[in-house]
């Protein structure tokens, strides 16, 4: 286990920087498990919410409660109703419906790759497109016949600015989802777990982070200091909650509730090094077709958190699914802080006797 | 099963900023006197998912942990007074400052305790030590500190009633020292607290990380040196009025080089009531600062200038604190700053000299 000496020092990155085997820095010794974790593949999410239901039921997490902004909890953030992570929801699909008008792609989001075929703008061939761009033109009267006979397909006779509130007709408009499965990071370096005044976040011999809950005083320390939002404090029992990475279930062998719910493989749980592998494989291969907007998120070890144990493949920047795009855990300044704080502590001592000095009494 | 109380338990977390959220492209709205146009976030700059927060606010309560930042403050900056005065014979300085830091003490324990969500394991703070935790070093620091200035409190309490009786003497030297005992430790617990907020994700408070200490620490003084001119005589109150004064500047320049030092992320100082919290606080601290200098021999006007001072002193705590919670509440000071570095890095690199990340460096501007 590392001392606070070294941990102080910067002779052992327990507070920043690379750190092969966190569960090891913690203590455990050598023979404990390997680290695992998530590999969330987002360019194969359907959006089911089956990862959020299953961690429902398995941990028996309850109501959000939250964002009750009316009787149906409707937050008006297209298929999102759950809003965030918090204390009562481990597992958040975020929907991201990317609509530009059509042929407003730009070489970034384009990735430069020839269309092939009629492609819909910035949507990437390697990937199903979704949208008007790829339709054939339709006449827009429902007396006429569709050129190749069959029904009239009453959808493209709404109208434009109608049912789907959008400025652009149908078939100019270009559609891209985006739908992404956050949950906790499982950071190598854990602003929660280093925070809690309690002891009752602990890393787990698979280098996963866990609250205690009948160690927790609900002190709300672990809140702010996630620089990712996902921890939070349930107001119901006052204890802070998260994804444990089903610790319950890992010690069975079994693997989580939500990777095993997931019907396309999106979420994909296995020893970290064995995900990363298979990310890095992932990414080549949606490179490969051209899908160049296509990235890691988590995977570096090097980043500011010292790599996460759940790590995602996203398709657009990590801000527009609510992730922050460089996030540094909050104990990388902590050194200096208490340097800075014990210092002015002294300067206030220091005044404060000064204050006296030659008192002229009267 | 109940549901979440999370809206009726949690009022601050309701109180997003909606302006915040927004993305920001107003030029013209400088802050600080035109200087701060080229700081203000244009919006092609920021994306974010439906202008949601990405970082949770503090759920503490408010007013239990400003107060609590305040009373660390005051006892922290009184116990050393108090101290001083004991050894320098101002027995009405040593008298006050004796009361005010046991006051202090357990007024913060008090509100420490209550801003748990579950109160009843209170003690579960001294399970363990954590050096990484500032919470956990701060119990450990307000716990010896608290029996301290509790033991000096008593003693001085029942110094009368023992005066020319047998244990007199005995009881003035265990008093003297737990004195001494709250005066080394009190100064810790005025400034840990800047280490307690800023060690969090909150941009606002987190980049201050060096200003914050500092600040707290004038902000204490100011408090301490306050209550000793409210309480203490005019014949012993003149160390108080140096150290408040001292305070009070401290606090009124470093203020305004955070501001300054934080770029984009000083503009929830200058909005809601925040703002209003640090103009209040400015105002009573350079009123107090005047009327101690100049009016400390009139006992009337030292206890005014004393209080003016502590009022300052608790408004600056109350502005940080919200600044903070208006801070997580923004995407943008996630986001912007994030991809300022991000770019930054990506600079470094294709010059090839060593990535700049290791400090953070306001977004525009400065």
């Amino acid at each position: 286990m590392t001392n606070v000496f070294d941990a102080f020092s910067g002779t052992a990155n327990s507070l920043y920087g690379e750190l092969p085997d966190p569960a090891a820095d913690a203590g455990f010794d050598p023979s404990h498990p390997k680290r695992v974790g998530f590999f969330t593949d987002t360019s194969v999410c359907i959006g089911c919410k089956a990862c959020e239901v299953a961690c429902k039921e398995w941990n028996l997490v309850p109501d959000d409660g939250t964002d009750a902004s009316d009787l149906y909890r409707l937050t008006g953030m297209s298929y999102d109703n759950t809003g965030d992570l918090g204390a009562s929801t481990w597992r958040h699909v975020a929907f991201i419906e990317d609509v530009r008008p059509h042929g407003s792609a730009t070489t970034e989001h384009g990735g430069g790759t020839p269309p092939a075929e009629p492609t819909t703008g910035h949507i990437p061939s390697g990937l199903p497109a979704l949208g008007g761009g790829a339709l054939p033109k339709a006449p827009r009267d429902a007396a006429t016949p569709p050129p190749g006979g069959g029904t009239v397909d009453l959808l493209t006779l709404l109208p434009d600015a109608g049912a789907h509130g959008q400025q652009t007709p149908d078939d100019e408009r270009d559609v891209r989802w985006l739908m992404a499965s956050d949950v906790c990071k499982h950071c190598t370096h854990a602003g929660c777990l280093d925070n809690c005044p309690t002891g009752a976040l602990f890393r787990t011999e698979f280098g996963t982070v866990v609250v205690q809950d009948d160690i927790c005083n609900g002190c709300g320390y672990c809140v702010p200091s996630c620089p990712y939002g996902v921890i939070d404090v349930r107001g119901s029992d006052g204890g802070a909650h998260k994804c444990t990475l089903c610790y319950d279930r890992l010690g069975s062998g079994l693997e989580p509730a939500c990777a095993k719910a997931c019907p396309t493989k999106s979420i994909q749980f296995g020893d970290l090094d064995e995900l990363q592998a298979a990310a890095d494989a992932r990414l080549a291969e949606l490179h490969d077709r051209g899908v160049n907007e296509a990235r890691l998120y988590g995977r570096d070890e090097n980043d500011g958190v010292g790599g996460d144990g759940a790590f995602f493949l996203l398709l657009d920047e990590p801000e527009v699914y609510g992730l922050p795009p460089d996030p540094i855990v909050t104990t990388r300044d902590l050194p200096e802080m208490w340097r800075n704080a014990a210092l002015t502590a002294v300067g206030l001592g220091v005044a404060a006797v000064a204050a006296f000095w030659k008192g002229g009494r009267r | 099963m109940t549901g979440d109380l999370n809206p009726t338990d949690m009022p601050e977390r309701l109180r997003i900023d909606h302006d915040a959220v927004k993305p920001r492209r107003d030029g013209s709205r400088g802050r600080r006197g035109g200087r701060g146009e080229q700081l203000q976030v244009p919006e092609a700059e920021f994306r974010s998912y439906y202008g949601r927060p990405i970082i949770k606010a503090p759920v503490w309560k408010n007013p239990d942990v400003p107060l609590y930042l305040f009373l660390g403050g005051l006892a922290g900056s009184s116990s050393v007074l108090a101290a001083m005065a004991n050894g320098t014979d101002r027995p009405t300085l040593r008298r006050a400052g004796r009361y005010v830091a046991m006051g202090g003490a357990m007024g913060g324990t008090v509100f420490l305790i209550h801003d748990l969500h579950r109160p009843t394991r209170f003690l579960h703070m001294l399970r363990v030590f954590k050096p990484t935790s500032p919470l956990s070093v701060g119990s450990w620091i307000l716990s010896p500190f608290a029996a301290f200035a509790t033991a000096a409190a008593g003693a001085e309490f029942l110094a009368p009633y023992l005066r020319g009786k047998r244990g007199a003497t005995a009881l003035k030297v265990a008093g003297d020292a737990a004195g001494v005992g709250a005066a080394v430790v009190g100064p810790a617990l005025a400034t840990y607290t800047a280490v307690l907020i800023s060690n969090t994700a909150v941009p606002t408070w987190h980049e201050a990380h060096r200003h914050l200490p500092v600040l707290f620490a004038g902000s204490a003084a100011a408090a301490g040196g306050g209550f000793g001119l409210v309480a203490a005589s005019v014949r012993d109150n003149e160390p108080a009025a140096r150290l408040a004064v001292a305070g009070a500047v401290v606090e009124l320049i470093i203020e305004e080089k955070m501001t300054r030092d934080l770029g984009m992320l000083a503009d929830v100082y200058d909005k809601g009531r925040a703002k209003t919290l640090m103009t209040a606080s400015k105002a009573c601290l350079a009123v107090g600062a005047v009327g101690a200098v100049v009016g400390r021999r009139k006992r009337w006007a030292a206890a005014l200038s004393g209080l003016a001072l502590m009022a300052g002193s608790a408004l600056t705590r109350f502005g940080v604190f919200d600044a903070g919670i208006a801070s997580a509440n923004d995407p943008a000071h996630i986001v912007v700053p994030q991809r300022e570095r991000i770019r930054r890095r990506e600079e470094a690199v294709q010059a090839g000299t060593t990535p700049p990340d290791r400090h953070y460096v306001p977004a525009a501007g400065n």
